[in-house]
């Protein structure tokens, strides 16, 4: 037997062909939904996945110490760029999520869902077992995610605020927080609904009557919840085919390329390519999770333990908003839809999930 | 089961905890993942079909293409109405979103003027959602392919390759033929034919279109199309052809249809020839008229309004919706119910300038000295026809009028008819609720006072005299026993003898309108009508409302007769000097084009053209705000 030396032995050549298989689909799937052609969508998301690729393995190289040192800080510059845009935008007149920064548009709230995540951590890693169960467990936790996904709801981006929250609050929950407060929280935030919902935008307001109601308004802004279920529900069992999918190539189905990605595959692949996209992703979830349960310390626990949630969130509300399940927010499915944002995030998440699993190669379980 | 933990707490027991945590919200992960994979099973298998059916409904449009109309054609198979390759471009108002800006597009794609876009913005308030609006019709090949590259950037527009209503003769077939228009949203609820609201499809509004309307219509073909959600076409997927209407076969003779409107000129007026030996209607003038190609392209309101404002009120059928006093045209009917009555036409009575009845002297236009019957009639004297109803009585008379189709409503395809009124005693009472007098019966049997008739029914009563049979007009052909009428020999030859005396005698009324030609003659009988109720001047001249209306009925041969004709012109100032040489050159085209078309010819230079050219003049006079001049004067 040849000897696999130690450098090659590193790379995590199961998840990079996870991850691979899971773009390579999708770069058939965008291909066909730009018509049959590369371009301008196909190529252009292969080359950012292996940028990206790069980036990731960069970042799971790092020691997991250094995104502990610099948790705080980072979280702390996010969050000013955060109030940068904010007023960016007040003074522009009008919403904006980004900043140029001339080479890309750097958008801090995506940055935010993972800052969040190893702020939070290191702060449950730091504290002492006795307080977990005092307020002074709760309430920096609670002010961390509050004021960004405040911030955010102000741009206004329902979906990444809750993607931030959700991030923190499952990083809460796995820290070992009174399980109460989970509970009573989620009591008085289902109390609290019609508050809540007199707060959101017009738009925002009128995106959850429509879920809960598709059908009211076929032709207006249930149009994209009713043809991505006809899509999906078209394409039956073993889809129309490649390169036949009617919904997507008629421009029946908008944003097919982007949120609506999943409803072009489904229509040309089936049931059968939905299962098969939905076990990959399960694959990651559970290698996300199975890193968390055996990671060497608690911030590595914390870490990801949270991203995997930010990651799987994603995909969850996606799937459930292409299905009809959840209202029209703009989240993406995580690697298939077109756009580089979404996947900078994800690959920095899954990147630093290994880094947390190659910590926990090198030494003995600690926890501090 | 947590929370019921009690302290201390070590990082053991975090360890435990944060490991039960995980593998919570791992499983609550897996569960979800599972729901969505119930989910997607769901869709795509349980409520497949649905789907299925759904997305085939959004991808494949199924179009109608609009049947072509059937023909309308005249008695030799020439068209008086056909179709003609129309590109036309439609908005369809539910896919309209930008109506700013899809119509400013249109309108500087298609240089439409101000009075299309007024009438495109009165259509679309009009019109329900799903109808269409006709933006242009009859477009270049240019502007249509305008249209074709700029589809994309204009959602609600449909164009079409299809076809319109063609009137060849235009104004001249106007009021016979009626015309056709996009069916109204109220037409639609009724009958919730999807080939309504299809785009180029246009049902009968008028005349013989609208009577026909079944028959024409067709049946239309369908497309089956491949769209994108902005409804630009793909491809096609299959196509069903239509199929054309029926045609219509007429009576009617064009040429002479179109002739006889020619002639009437300037003038408002009617013109009718009959067929003496079948009823047949060979020409149904009314004058002026509308160019029906105008109406059925959507006529724009300007337009509409100009046909409205005019005083010769072109948009009224007068051949069977203007009533007229007859006049002396009813003097040789007159003289049948005489001799019905036992009264020798030999007979002679000396007119003195008018008949002296009780205290009241009734006028005669001349002082004509003794006249027997037919020279009565060939003078047109009014004191031997007084003498004649002083006699007999109205009602002795009114009888032979009826029998005559005078105050008759025929069932006519198409037509929409006044029919007047023949009075007698008992109508005078039901109405009045007074007796008949004997001044009554003066001023009815020359025409006057209570009775009015419409063109039409002069020419039956024509074609009655000069056949001796009760002939039943028609424009199609349908069966009539058209039976001898219960009138001597004697007392039609009386008539018929009067009414060649009148063209042909020494002295007759309208003398100066002999046909000129060899071996044809004409008979006829001339009538001034004067303008009910109205006493300026003396009705032959002044103001052109004012003046006596010219009538004139005839027929010919006279030795076998075979055409029967009547003519009114209103405020021609009299039937021998405005109607009988219409009458004339009509009956001459009929024998002789060559000789019809020179007199027109020579006319027509002098009126200033054809009818379209001198309504395309009179429009665009209209416009520019210059009164059309009188054409009362032009004659």
């Amino acid at each position: 037997m040849i000897p696999v030396p130690p450098a090659i032995q590193r790379v995590p050549w199961k998840l990079i062909a996870l991850l691979g298989s899971i773009v390579a689909f999708d770069l058939l799937v965008l291909y066909s939904a730009a018509g049959g052609s590369w371009s301008p969508w196909a190529w252009q998301q292969g080359v950012r996945f292996l940028i990206f690729l790069g980036v990731m393995l960069g970042i799971s190289r790092m020691p997991l110490r250094i995104f502990e040192d610099f948790s705080y800080l980072g979280y702390l510059g996010v969050l000013l760029l955060l109030v940068a845009v904010e007023l960016l935008g007040f003074v522009g007149g009008g919403s904006q999520r980004w900043l140029n920064l001339g080479f890309m548009n750097l958008q801090p709230s995506e940055l935010m869902k993972v800052a969040i995540v190893l702020a939070l951590a290191r702060f449950y890693a730091q504290l002492p077992p006795g307080n977990t169960r005092t307020f002074t467990a709760l309430w920096p936790a609670l002010a961390a995610i509050g004021v960004p996904a405040a911030l955010v709801m102000l741009q206004p981006d329902l979906g990444t605020a809750l993607a931030i929250s959700i991030g923190g609050v499952v990083v809460m929950f796995v820290a070992g927080l009174p399980f109460w407060w989970f509970g009573s929280a989620a009591g008085a935030g289902a109390a609290a609904l019609p508050v809540l919902f007199s707060m959101l935008h017009d738009y925002q307001q009128k995106r959850i009557l429509i879920f809960l109601d598709p059908e009211s308004d076929p032709l207006g802004a249930g149009y994209h919840i009713s043809q991505s279920k006809i899509a999906i529900g078209s394409g039956g069992i073993g889809g129309k085919g490649f390169l036949n999918g009617s919904q997507s190539h008629l421009d029946y189905l908008p944003e097919g390329h982007t949120d609506f990605i999943f409803a072009t595959m489904a229509e040309e692949w089936g049931l059968i390519g939905g299962l098969g996209l939905l076990f990959a992703f399960f694959l990651l979830i559970r290698w996300g999770t199975r890193v968390a349960l055996r990671a060497r310390t608690r911030f590595g626990q914390l870490t990801a333990a949270g991203l995997t949630m930010t990651i799987f969130f994603y995909i969850a509300i996606n799937l459930s908003m292409v299905m009809g399940m959840a209202p029209v927010v703009g989240i993406p499915l995580p690697l298939f839809s077109y756009g580089g944002s979404s996947m900078l995030t994800i690959m920095t998440c899954v990147g630093i999930i290994l880094a947390v699993e190659n910590d926990s190669k090198t030494g003995s379980r600690r926890f501090h | 089961m947590f929370g019921k933990k009690s302290p201390p707490i070590t990082e053991a027991w975090r360890g435990i905890t944060f490991t039960r945590r995980a593998i919570v919200v791992g499983g609550a992960q897996a569960a979800l993942f599972g729901a969505l994979a119930a989910r997607m099973a769901y869709i795509s298998v349980v409520d497949n079909e649905r789907y299925v059916l759904q997305s085939e409904s959004n991808r494949v449009n199924l179009t109608l293409v609009p049947p072509r109309r059937g023909w309308i054609v005249d008695r030799h198979g020439k068209a008086l109405a056909n179709n003609r390759v129309s590109l036309r471009v439609d908005i369809i108002p539910d896919r309209l979103h930008d109506k700013e800006l899809v119509l400013g597009q249109l309108k500087t794609l298609l240089r439409l003027d101000g009075d299309a876009m007024e009438r495109i913005e009165r259509d679309l308030k009009a019109a329900s959602g799903f109808q269409p609006v006709a933006v242009a019709e009859d477009m270049t090949e240019q502007e249509y392919s305008a249209i074709l590259v700029h589809l994309p950037e204009l959602p609600g527009i449909a164009p079409q390759r299809g076809f319109a209503r063609n009137y060849p003769t235009g104004a001249a077939v106007g009021h016979l033929i009626g015309y056709v228009g996009a069916p109204t949203a109220e037409e639609y609820e009724k009958v919730k034919d999807p080939l309504y609201i299809t785009p180029g499809y246009k049902t009968g509004k008028d005349g013989l279109e609208k009577y026909f309307q079944d028959m024409l219509r067709g049946k239309p073909g369908a497309k089956r199309v491949e769209v994108t959600a902005r409804g630009k076409v793909v491809r096609e997927l299959s196509t069903q052809p239509d199929t054309q209407g029926k045609t219509v076969h007429l009576t009617i003779d064009a040429d002479l249809q179109d002739y006889a409107a020619r002639r009437m000129g300037p003038e408002s007026g009617a013109a009718v020839v009959i067929d003496t030996l079948t009823g047949d209607i060979l020409a149904f003038v009314s004058m002026p008229s509308f160019d029906p190609n105008s109406f059925s392209d959507g006529i724009s309101t300007s337009e509409y309004s100009w046909l409205r404002g005019d005083d010769h009120q072109p948009l009224i059928n007068k051949a069977t919706r203007g009533l007229y006093p007859p006049g002396s045209t009813l003097k040789p009917m007159a003289a049948i119910a005489a001799i019905g009555h036992g009264m020798d036409p030999s007979e002679r009575h000396t007119c003195i300038g008018g008949y002296r009845l009780g205290n009241r002297f009734f006028r005669c236009l001349g002082t004509h000295g003794s006249l027997d019957m037919p020279h009565a009639i060939m003078k047109s004297c009014n004191s031997y026809f007084y003498w004649v109803a002083d006699r007999l009585g109205y009602d002795a008379i009114a009888p032979t009028a009826r029998l005559m189709g005078l105050g008759e409503e025929f069932q006519l395809a198409g037509s929409n008819q006044r029919f007047g009124t023949i009075p007698d005693s008992a109508w005078k009472m039901k109405k009045y609720g007074q007796r008949w007098t004997a001044s009554d019966s003066l001023n009815a049997v020359i025409g006057q006072g209570y009775v009015s008739v419409n063109p039409l029914q002069l020419a039956v009563m024509a074609s009655r005299i000069a056949s001796g049979r009760s002939l039943y007009p028609r424009l199609v052909n349908r069966q009539f026993k058209n039976e001898p009428l219960p009138f001597s020999a004697e007392a039609l030859g009386t008539a018929r003898l009067g009414m060649d005396l009148v063209v042909n005698g020494p002295g007759g009324t309208a003398g100066r309108s002999r046909l000129p030609l060899d071996g044809i003659t004409m008979a006829g009988k001339t009538g001034t009508a004067q303008v009910r109720g109205l006493n300026t001047g003396n009705g032959k001249g002044g103001t052109w409302k004012f003046r006596d209306h010219g009538l004139f009925i005839g027929f010919a041969p006279v030795a076998d007769p075979r055409y029967a004709i009547s003519v009114i012109i209103e405020h021609g100032m009299g039937g021998s000097r405005a109607a009988a040489p219409v009458a004339k050159d009509i009956l001459t085209f009929i024998y002789d084009r060559e000789k019809g078309m020179k007199a027109l010819e020579a006319f027509e230079a002098g009126w200033g053209g054809t009818i379209k050219e001198r309504m395309d003049r009179n429009y665009a006079a209209w416009k520019a705000g210059i009164a059309a001049p009188d054409p009362g004067l032009a004659q």
